[in-house]
């Protein structure tokens, strides 16, 4: 199963980076000459042309930076001359750490919301209906602004931009990542919430729930070990669509908050034209996509002894 | 484009082949007027920033900076001293604009892709699908971010990718739409008739899924707002100074320290625009499908009897009864529309007795021990009766009550053995589960009491089945297991739902034999429900006839089968398939009350 998916993510892998090398040659104009930005000569421009390597076919192109790739060396960024493999191993500990953090807060709040509107309908169901149109509604950026000009501006609990390591300072890097991982997470909490009441609401008309109930189990078990353990499994592939939403939504945040993360740096490399680097963050980015992917069915295996057997 | 579809996209009802009583179903609801209102003023109001506006949207005052709203600024001005309202009204038109190149691509690919794949099917629906799968394993911003940087900040181009990626969402909805439609018989009847695979589907297939595409575009355009003043907050597409919404959220970050106020305006009008596509499609969607509520589930009032009255009722009952129920009544429903499923219903049970519940599909039987478990289905309630068990009564309406029986005094086995089991946990696991709930053990005592248990049910590689998952298992072992966990607590009653029906003639066999054993070395009493005269024969000590909720007889069993007091246990009895002779038709119950009632005319 893990096999398979692991197989099946070379191909998405290839095809990503080879989709932004066809787009490369979509671009309008010669990147050569945007990169001259009309200034230099000829000479200067045919130079650029092979030092980019501009003048191989595509194919050849594609090869050279996939054989590259394999080995780690993604190039240089064509605007600062650095290492982009360097560039991006610097800047993916603060993605990850966020999605790291939205994932934690959409589970647990995700999943007590639901499981208490599956139980009690009502106010919490109306609730989370309301909150996920509300949360369709609202930017996460936007959201982010207003968080921290509450939280940050107004009552100073918390800081406003920037990101400390967690090897240098735990708690600052803690308290630094609260904002930004709600501000992403505000939108999905609601969309898992919505698909745990759905399947819990199917899973507690079955069979076995009453047979628990027959046998005396109290109803905590009953309902947040059985009927939530067997309710999971559509719950967590919307969870999969939701972190790999989360990617983008780490893109918008991090610049809301000043976060030297992958997002900022692809933002950076679109507004400088900087197509090596946006390679790599592509790259990157499709790599976070495939370990999300990967955590899915590695999960669906550990919750389901079926398809554990097979 | 022109600036009149951009506006007709979204807001105008789609003119082709809507019912009539749709758009007017549509209209009736306020919150989709709002929403219309809404997007028409505010696209107007774009369309005509050079004469709505105030002031010129790139004109600066550094006198007059960072305003809060006044009569000569309504939304206030910025950090340069521009007026916030003539920004927001000159950043319109490119979001609309925004909205409208993602819903064109969607309208021509997703829509394209889902009516091609749903309509031939086959292996263009697979290849479709595969075309779909890829668009939805990547985050969308990769992609827009990759496109921006190759295209210059093109907010052209970020849009149309933004459509062709959001087209594999619509494709799938448009596709199960199609499916649906395709195998009617009048689209059959059209491709008999000889017209063009074109013809049909763009006039018979595509007017009946236009409810599913409206929606679709309206989430859709609601997402696309989001996209376009995003990528504008980020600094790509439209550049500064130019006015956009985005950009007007970005200016209101930068001077978040010491004005707030900033976000307001810019978050305002584009969570309104965003909201209002989204209750639009709410709407349309409300209008489309006909909305079903789930009947709420009334919680009973619940009336405490005092104890005395409580006693009172058992009066008659004898003493040395394990169990006595009286006067269960069983409704379904609320106030008029109540319906009763079972009406006064007592019967007692005496230590180590077997009582057969016997009688039709929807006689009561299950419902009638499902109600005494207290765990009868959402939608029905019990309205009345008693329950004395080992000499203490309780209110049957006090489902807390009954909680506090089950499995230990109480314990049930079921029809379905295989859906009784938690197919996520090993066998094992569950028995020590409902052990350890009922006796303080360590998890390795508990272990070795269900290893005991399941060697008592007769499982000789108890074991080897305790580490097994319940698909893992045959259904005839299965319910052994479900004997194994009910037997768990040793309780005083065992109620048994049909709990052969479902298995293989001799596994049926081996399960009563072990019934009848452990109900000897437990001392338990049981009760028994079953329509099969056979299973009555073979393992109950009385039986009791049910007939649409009512008790006709309770009698001993060999009382029963020779001299059946009521008519209708007669021709139950005859409808038996075990006694009739073969090869003769088996009479049915109502041909043979039917045939008793004419003799007793005839007499």
């Amino acid at each position: 199963m893990v096999l398979r998916r692991l197989a099946l993510s070379i191909p998405l892998l290839l095809l990503v980076t080879l989709l932004t090398f066809l787009l490369n040659s979509l671009a309008p104009g010669d990147l050569a000459r945007t990169m001259m930005q009309g200034e230099g000569t000829e000479v200067q421009y045919l130079e650029l042309r092979r030092e980019l390597g501009l003048d191989q076919p595509l194919v050849v192109q594609y090869g050279r930076w996939l054989r590259h790739a394999a080995t780690g060396n993604l190039g240089q960024s064509f605007f600062t001359k650095e290492s982009v493999a360097s560039l991006l191993n610097d800047r993916i500990g603060v993605t990850v750490s966020i999605m790291a953090g939205v994932l934690i807060v959409c589970v647990s709040a995700g999943l007590a919301l639901g499981v208490m509107s599956a139980l009690r309908g009502g106010w919490v169901g109306r609730a989370i209906d309301t909150l996920s149109l509300v949360g369709l509604t609202l930017p996460s950026f936007w959201v982010a602004l207003v968080l921290i000009a509450i939280f940050a501006v107004g009552l100073q609990w918390l800081p406003a931009t920037g990101y400390t390591p967690l090897r240098q300072d735990p708690m600052a890097w803690l308290l630094g990542l609260i904002l930004p991982v709600l501000s992403v997470s505000l939108v999905s909490i609601t969309t898992i919430a919505k698909q745990t009441r759905d399947s819990m609401n199917e899973v507690m008309g079955r069979d076995f729930i009453r047979s628990l109930r027959a046998s005396g189990l109290p109803e905590r078990s009953v309902i947040w070990k059985h009927a939530l353990r067997n309710a999971s499994l559509p719950v967590v592939t919307v969870l999969g669509l939701v972190m790999v939403n989360a990617i983008s939504g780490t893109v918008f945040v991090e610049r809301a908050f000043v976060l030297p993360g992958l997002g900022s740096l692809a933002v950076s490399a679109a507004q400088n034209n900087d197509i090596a680097l946006m390679q790599g963050a592509t790259l990157y980015f499709t790599l976070l996509t495939v370990v999300i992917n990967l955590l899915v069915d590695m999960s669906y295996g550990w919750l389901n002894p079926k398809v554990r057997v097979q | 484009m022109s600036a009149s579809s951009v506006g007709a996209a979204p807001n105008a009802p789609p003119s082709i082949a809507m019912p009539r009583r749709f758009v007017s179903r549509l209209l009736s609801k306020p919150l989709a007027w709002v929403a219309i209102v809404w997007l028409v003023a505010i696209f107007a109001l774009g369309l005509l920033a050079n004469q709505a506006a105030p002031f010129d949207p790139l004109e600066q005052d550094l006198l007059a900076v960072k305003q809060l709203p006044s009569a000569e600024h309504w939304f206030g001005t910025d950090e340069l001293g521009r007026d916030v309202l003539s920004r927001v009204l000159h950043g319109t038109l490119p979001t609309f604009v925004g909205v409208a190149q993602a819903l064109v691509v969607v309208m021509l690919l997703g829509v394209g892709m889902g009516l091609t794949a749903g309509y031939f099917g086959g292996r263009t629906d697979a290849a479709v699908g595969q075309v779909t799968n890829l668009f939805q394993a990547l985050p969308m911003i990769v992609i827009s971010l990759a496109v921006l940087t190759v295209f210059n900040r093109s907010m052209l181009a970020a849009m149309v990718t933004f459509g062709i990626i959001g087209s594999a969402g619509v494709a799938r909805v448009v596709r199960s739409a199609t499916l649906n439609v395709r195998n009617e018989l009048y689209i059959e009847a059209a491709r008999i008739s000889g017209l063009s695979d074109a013809t049909i589907i763009l006039r018979h297939v595509l007017p009946r899924i236009m409810g599913p595409v409206i929606v679709q575009l309206s989430l859709i355009a609601a997402i696309a707002v989001i996209v376009q003043t995003g990528i504008s907050f980020l600094g790509l597409g439209v550049q500064p100074p130019a006015p956009t919404w985005g950009g007007g959220i970005f200016d209101a970050a930068a001077s978040l320290n010491d004005f707030p106020w900033l976000l307001v305006p810019s978050g305002g009008v584009v969570a309104l625009t965003i909201l209002a596509f989204g209750l639009l499609g709410d709407a349309l969607r409300d209008t489309a499908v006909e909305t079903w509520a789930r009947p709420a589930h009334r919680k009973q009032a619940r009336k405490r009897g005092d104890k005395l009255a409580l006693e009172a009722v058992f009066a008659g009952a004898p003493h040395a009864a394990v169990m006595s129920v009286r006067g269960l009544h069983i409704a379904t429903g609320d106030g008029t529309h109540q319906r009763t499923l079972v009406s006064d219903l007592s019967f007692d049970l005496m230590p180590s007795e077997t009582l057969g519940l016997v009688g039709e599909s929807g006689s009561g039987k299950t419902l009638t021990i499902l109600a005494l478990m207290g765990l009868l289905p959402v939608g029905t309630h019990i309205k009345s009766g008693t329950l004395r068990l080992e000499g203490t009564s309780i209110d049957l309406t006090d489902e807390d009550s009954l909680r506090a029986l089950r499995g230990k005094q109480l314990a049930m086995i079921f029809q379905e053995p295989m859906a009784a089991l938690d197919p996520c946990f090993t066998i094992g696991h569950q028995l020590t589960e409902v052990i350890r709930c009922h006796e303080a053990m360590n998890p390795a005592q508990a272990q070795a009491r269900a290893i005991e248990l399941l060697k008592q049910v007769k499982i000789d590689n108890a074991e080897d089945v305790a580490r097994r998952y319940p698909h893992q298992v045959s259904g005839g072992m299965a319910q052994r297991v479900g004997i194994a966990r009910a037997l768990a607590p040793n309780p005083k009653v065992l109620f048994a739902d049909e709990p052969t029906t479902a298995l293989d003639v001799t596994v049926q066999a081996d399960i009563l034999e072990l019934l009848r054993a452990l109900k000897q070395s437990h001392g338990m009493a049981v009760v028994f429900v079953t329509h099969d005269w056979g299973v009555v024969a073979d393992i109950c000590d009385r039986a009791m006839v049910l007939f649409r909720g009512k008790v006709l007889e309770t009698a001993d069993v060999l009382d029963i089968f020779d001299r059946p007091q009521h008519p209708y246990t007669a021709a139950l009895l005859k409808a038996n398939p075990h006694s009739a002779p073969p090869g003769q038709l088996l009479p049915t119950v109502e041909e043979t009350l039917a045939r008793m009632a004419r003799e007793e005319l005839a007499a």
